[in-house]
C-alpha cells in the first residue's frame, strides 16, 4: 500500500483536518458575524464621562444598547439630609459641573420657594446675567465636545477658547472657575465686581493691552460683541459641514411623544418640536426673573435646516443649543443694561442654620441640559428630611436604549453626544 | 387647572376609596391616592382630555422616620414611606403632585420591602426613576420590567436613603468605616 496519500485522500480519511483544505474562495463567502457584547465605557472618550454602554452587536449593527450608570454616585441626596440648604449648595455645583451656576440657581430658588423669600430686583438681574452666561459656557462645551465625538477637533479648541473668557469673568465674580457656589439662598454671595483686569484671552483676541483695567460689565459686553459674529463661523465650520450633516441628520430620530413620555427636557425636548421652556412656562418664582426680557425659544423644525434633516434628529438637538446661545447673548445684553439701575441689594440676609418650615416644595428650573428639579421636605429643622435632586440628563439619557436600537456602531457616539449628558448630574 | 379641580375630576372617576386625600395648605398642594390603584389613576391622568398630564417630572420616595430617640418626640409624622409623583402637562401648562403612602415594611416585618404597582407602563421615564427609588429607598415596584438597582452595584446591601440605614463595614475588601 502506498504510504504517501494524496491530499484529497488524506482529507477524506482525516475529517478533522478538512478545514485547512477548503478552497479559500469558499471560506471568504462563509464569513459569519456572531453576536458580540461590546463594552463601551466607562472609560471611553465619546461617553462624556463615566457612562458605560453595553452593546449587543451583530457586525456593525447594534441590536441592543444598555446604559449602566452610577460610576459617579456620590450620595449627594444622603449628604443633603445632613446639611442645611446653604451648606448643600456646593454639592449642587458638583452635579452638572459644566453649568454649576445654573445648578446653584435651581437649588437656591427651591429653598427660597420653601422659605417664602422675596428677592430684590438687583439680585434677580445678577442671577439672570450669571445664569445665561453659564448657559453660553455650557453650550460651548456641548458644541465642542460634540464635534470631538464626530471626529472634528478644531471646533473644540475654538469653543474652549471662548469658554475660557467666561470662566475668567466668573473667576473675577466669585473666585472659582468651575464650582462657584456663587448664587446662594437669598441672592448671590457677592455683588458683581466693579473694575477688573481684562481677561487674558479677551485681551489677546481683541488686541488690547493685557494690563487694561475696565469695569466687569464692559469686559462682558466686549466679550459678547466678540462672540456673536463668531457663532456664524461655527455654523460654517460645524453645523453646515457636509460630513457633520451626514453624521447627524436623520440619525437618532425621536418623536415628540417619545420625548415627553421619557421625560426629556431642554434642548432634547425642543429638538423634537415641543415648545416648552421653563423660562416662559415655569413657575412664577422663576419666570418673573425673565418676564421683561425679550427672547425667542428656538424649537425644531428650522426653516433653514439642510434638506436631509428630519424633525427630532441629532442635528435638530444640536442646532437648538446653538440657537439658544444667540438668545442668551440677547438676554445678557439686556440684563447688563438694567443692572446699574436695578433696585435693592444683591442679597437679602439669610442665616446658615435657618430652620425650614414644616412644608415641602418642588421646583424645576431651565438648566442648559434640561429641567433640573429640587424637592425639599422641611420638618422644622435646618436640615431637610429629604433633599432630592431630579436630574435632567438622567431622563434624557434614558432614551439611548431605544434610539440606539438597530443603528450602526458609529452612530452610537453621535446619538449619545447629541443628548449632551453630564455624568455628574446623572449619578449625583 | 388647579389642584381642587383635578381632585374633583379624580373623585368623580375613582371614588373616595382610591382618592384618599387632598392637602391644599402646602406650598405645592398634593392629592393622595391608594397605592394599589396608582397605575390606573396614572393612565387616567395621562389620557384624560381635561388633564393631559403626559410628563412625569419626577418620581421619588421619602422616608418619614426620625431614628434619633431624642428628636423623635418633636417629629410629627408617623413612620412611613411616601412615593411622590410630580406631573405636568406641557400642552395645558398645569402641574400637580400625587402621593402614595406606604408602610416602611410590608406586613410590619423588617426586611420585607413595601410594594406599589409600577407606573413605567404609563410614563416610560418611570422605569428609571423607580429603579432609583428601589435602589435607594427599598420600595418594590410590582410589574416593573427591569427591577434592578441603578446607581449602586447589584450586590450592594441595604437601601442608602432609608433613615435607619447603616453604612456597611466593608465592601469587597474596601473598609467602609
Amino acid at each position: 500500500m502506498n504510504s504517501h496519500k494524496s491530499i484529497t485522500e488524506f482529507a477524506e480519511s482525516e475529517p478533522a483536518m478538512s478545514m485547512q483544505l477548503e478552497d479559500p474562495r469558499v471560506i471568504e463567502f462563509d464569513v459569519r458575524t456572531d453576536e458580540m457584547l461590546v463594552n463601551m465605557g466607562p472609560q471611553h472618550p465619546s461617553t462624556h464621562g463615566v457612562l458605560r454602554l453595553l452593546l449587543r452587536t451583530d457586525g456593525e449593527i447594534v441590536h441592543e444598547c444598555t446604559p449602566h450608570i452610577g460610576y459617579l454616585h456620590r450620595c449627594a441626596e444622603k449628604i443633603g439630609e445632613n446639611l442645611s440648604v446653604v451648606q448643600w449648595i456646593p454639592y449642587s455645583d458638583r452635579m452638572d459641573y459644566l453649568a454649576a451656576m445654573n445648578m446653584n440657581l435651581g437649588m437656591s430658588l427651591a429653598a427660597e420657594k420653601l422659605l417664602g423669600m422675596e428677592l430684590p430686583d438687583k439680585a434677580m438681574v445678577v442671577r439672570v446675567i450669571i445664569g445665561e452666561l453659564g448657559r453660553i459656557a455650557s453650550h460651548l462645551v456641548g458644541m465642542g465636545a460634540y464635534g470631538l465625538d464626530l471626529g472634528s477637533f478644531s471646533p473644540f479648541l475654538y469653543a474652549f477658547r471662548e469658554r475660557e473668557i467666561v470662566l475668567d469673568l466668573f473667576e473675577e465674580v466669585c473666585g472659582a472657575r468651575l464650582t462657584y457656589s456663587y448664587i446662594t439662598v437669598g441672592g448671590t454671595t457677592h455683588d458683581l465686581p466693579e473694575e477688573i483686569e481684562i481677561p487674558p484671552g479677551l485681551a489677546s483676541l481683541t488686541k488690547r493691552d493685557p494690563r487694561t483695567r475696565l469695569p466687569w460689565i464692559d469686559a462682558l459686553r466686549m466679550f459678547l460683541n466678540w462672540l456673536e459674529p463668531r457663532i456664524t463661523e461655527y455654523h460654517t465650520l460645524l453645523t453646515r459641514n457636509a460630513i457633520f450633516i451626514k453624521r447627524t441628520a436623520a440619525i437618532g430620530v425621536m418623536s415628540a411623544e417619545m420625548a415627553v413620555s421619557h421625560g426629556c427636557t431642554g434642548p432634547v425636548l425642543r429638538g423634537s418640536g415641543v415648545d416648552y421652556d421653563l423660562r416662559r412656562h415655569g413657575e412664577s418664582i422663576y419666570t418673573r426673573m425673565y418676564d421683561d426680557f425679550e427672547f425667542d425659544i428656538p424649537v425644531a423644525p428650522f426653516g433653514d435646516a439642510p434638506p436631509e434633516v428630519i424633525l427630532g434628529d441629532n442635528w435638530c438637538r444640536f442646532f437648538v443649543r446653538m440657537m439658544e446661545v444667540v438668545q442668551s447673548i440677547r438676554i445678557v445684553r439686556d440684563a447688563l443694561d438694567r443692572y446699574p439701575t436695578a433696585a435693592g441689594e444683591h442679597r437679602v440676609p439669610h442665616k446658615l442654620a435657618t430652620k425650614l418650615p414644616k412644608d415641602e416644595c418642588y421646583l424645576e428650573t431651565e438648566c442648559p441640559r434640561g429641567q433640573m428639579g429640587f424637592y425639599l421636605v422641611g420638618t422644622g429643622n435646618a436640615e431637610p428630611l429629604r433633599a432630592r435632586a431630579k436630574s435632567s440628563c438622567f431622563c434624557n439619557l434614558s432614551v439611548t436604549q431605544k434610539l440606539c436600537q438597530g443603528v450602526p456602531l458609529a452612530d452610537v457616539p453621535s446619538i449619545v453626544g447629541s443628548l449632551d449628558v453630564v455624568m455628574g448630574e446623572i449619578d449625583r | 387647572m388647579n389642584i381642587e379641580d383635578i381632585h374633583e375630576i379624580l373623585l368623580e372617576k375613582f371614588g373616595s376609596d382610591v382618592v384618599v386625600g387632598l392637602t391644599t395648605e402646602a406650598i405645592d398642594p398634593w392629592i393622595e391616592v391608594a397605592g394599589d390603584s396608582v397605575a390606573e389613576v396614572g393612565v387616567f391622568l395621562r389620557d384624560d382630555e381635561r388633564l393631559q398630564l403626559k410628563h412625569l417630572n419626577d418620581l421619588c420616595g421619602v422616608d418619614y422616620l426620625e431614628p434619633d430617640p431624642k428628636k423623635s418626640k418633636r417629629f410629627e409624622h408617623e413612620p412611613h414611606i411616601e412615593v411622590v409623583y410630580q406631573l405636568s402637562s406641557l400642552t395645558l401648562k398645569h402641574r400637580m403632585t400625587l402621593k402614595v403612602k406606604l408602610p416602611r415594611w410590608k406586613n410590619e416585618t423588617e426586611g420585607d420591602l413595601p410594594e406599589v404597582p409600577s407606573v413605567s407602563g404609563v410614563w416610560s421615564i418611570a422605569d428609571w426613576h423607580e429603579r432609583e427609588a428601589y435602589d435607594l429607598l427599598g420600595i418594590r415596584f410590582l410589574n416593573h420590567p427591569n427591577a434592578r438597582r441603578i446607581l449602586c452595584p447589584e450586590d450592594w446591601v441595604g437601601h442608602a436613603l432609608r433613615k435607619d440605614y447603616e453604612f456597611p463595614q466593608e465592601y469587597h475588601g474596601i473598609r467602609g468605616k
